[in-house]
């Protein structure tokens, strides 16, 4: 998988532990302030707690359990929000099939990983079998 | 653990969901609305989200599940009040929900239960 990782300082960084339902609650509601405070318009906003949700979840599903590091991320006239979930679970044998609509090993509808892409700008995977899996998503908008 | 009320208004159920919903307590919804359509005979179900800022797939798929499990009972689901921002995401993520009715709002899904014999 390419990582495009744009040339940024990263400042503020908040974890937040990933371990039970409720934990998934409040790393929606720690990426909302966030977003709103960086001035993301509320689709945006959405989008961004949307993928959060569905890989915080998957975090504690298939990772069985782990964290979330959001990072407030600058480049140039553009401000980003991204954020980093982490996991020492199973790891994901088969990176390009998890991402693929419709795949689950779980009771989900397998939209959760290939639809969390789909709502941010920058998506990249690091996934060992036995070791664990990180995921870091980055969605950028423009400094108010 | 929350746990979501639901009204009875004429025959048919509301349920106004107006907490940031954990999986665990939209999956005890899906069995409360169940038990209660029985109960009550209910033909009709009107579930109101115009609260819900975030609909991730658990609970795109709970609410299609809740749609299917009022149909075998005999009753119609009609989701309601889903905020513009949410519905873009949804369709962006991948789920477009086409075998849950929705509608505008409260008054709009009564009316389609009504039409479709529900109310």
């Amino acid at each position: 998988m390419v990582e495009l990782r744009a040339g940024s300082v990263d400042d503020e960084v908040q974890t937040l532990p990933l371990r039970s339902a409720d934990d998934v609650v409040r790393v929606r509601q720690a990426v909302r302030t966030c977003a709103v405070e960086l001035g993301f318009s509320l689709v945006d906003q959405t989008k961004l707690v949307t993928a959060a949700s569905e890989l915080a979840r998957n975090t504690i599903d298939y990772g069985r359990g782990g964290d979330c590091d959001l990072v407030v991320v600058r480049s140039g006239e553009r401000v980003g929000l991204r954020l980093v979930f982490r996991d020492d679970g199973p790891g994901i044998a088969d990176v390009e099939q998890a991402l693929r609509d419709g795949y689950t090993t779980g009771n989900g509808l397998g939209m959760g990983l290939g639809g969390a892409r789909r709502l941010v700008d920058e998506f990249a995977i690091d996934s060992t079998v036995g070791v664990g899996t990180t995921i870091e998503v980055t969605r950028w908008t423009w400094k108010r | 653990m929350d746990r979501i009320p639901i009204l009875k208004v004429g025959e048919n159920l509301l349920v106004t969901i107006q907490v940031d919903l954990d999986d665990r307590v939209a999956l005890a919804l899906q069995d409360d609305l169940t038990e209660k359509i029985v109960a009550t005979r209910a033909h009709g179900v009107l579930i109101d989200i115009s609260s819900l800022e975030v609909v991730d797939s658990f609970i795109g798929r709970m609410l299609g599940n809740i749609a299917a499990m009022s149909r075998v009972l005999d009753a119609r689901t009609v989701v309601v009040g889903m905020q513009p921002q949410v519905a873009i995401t949804l369709v962006e993520l991948g789920l477009s929900l086409p075998d849950i009715a929705t509608a505008l709002s409260v008054d709009a899904g009564m009316e389609a239960l009504a039409r479709a014999g529900g109310g």
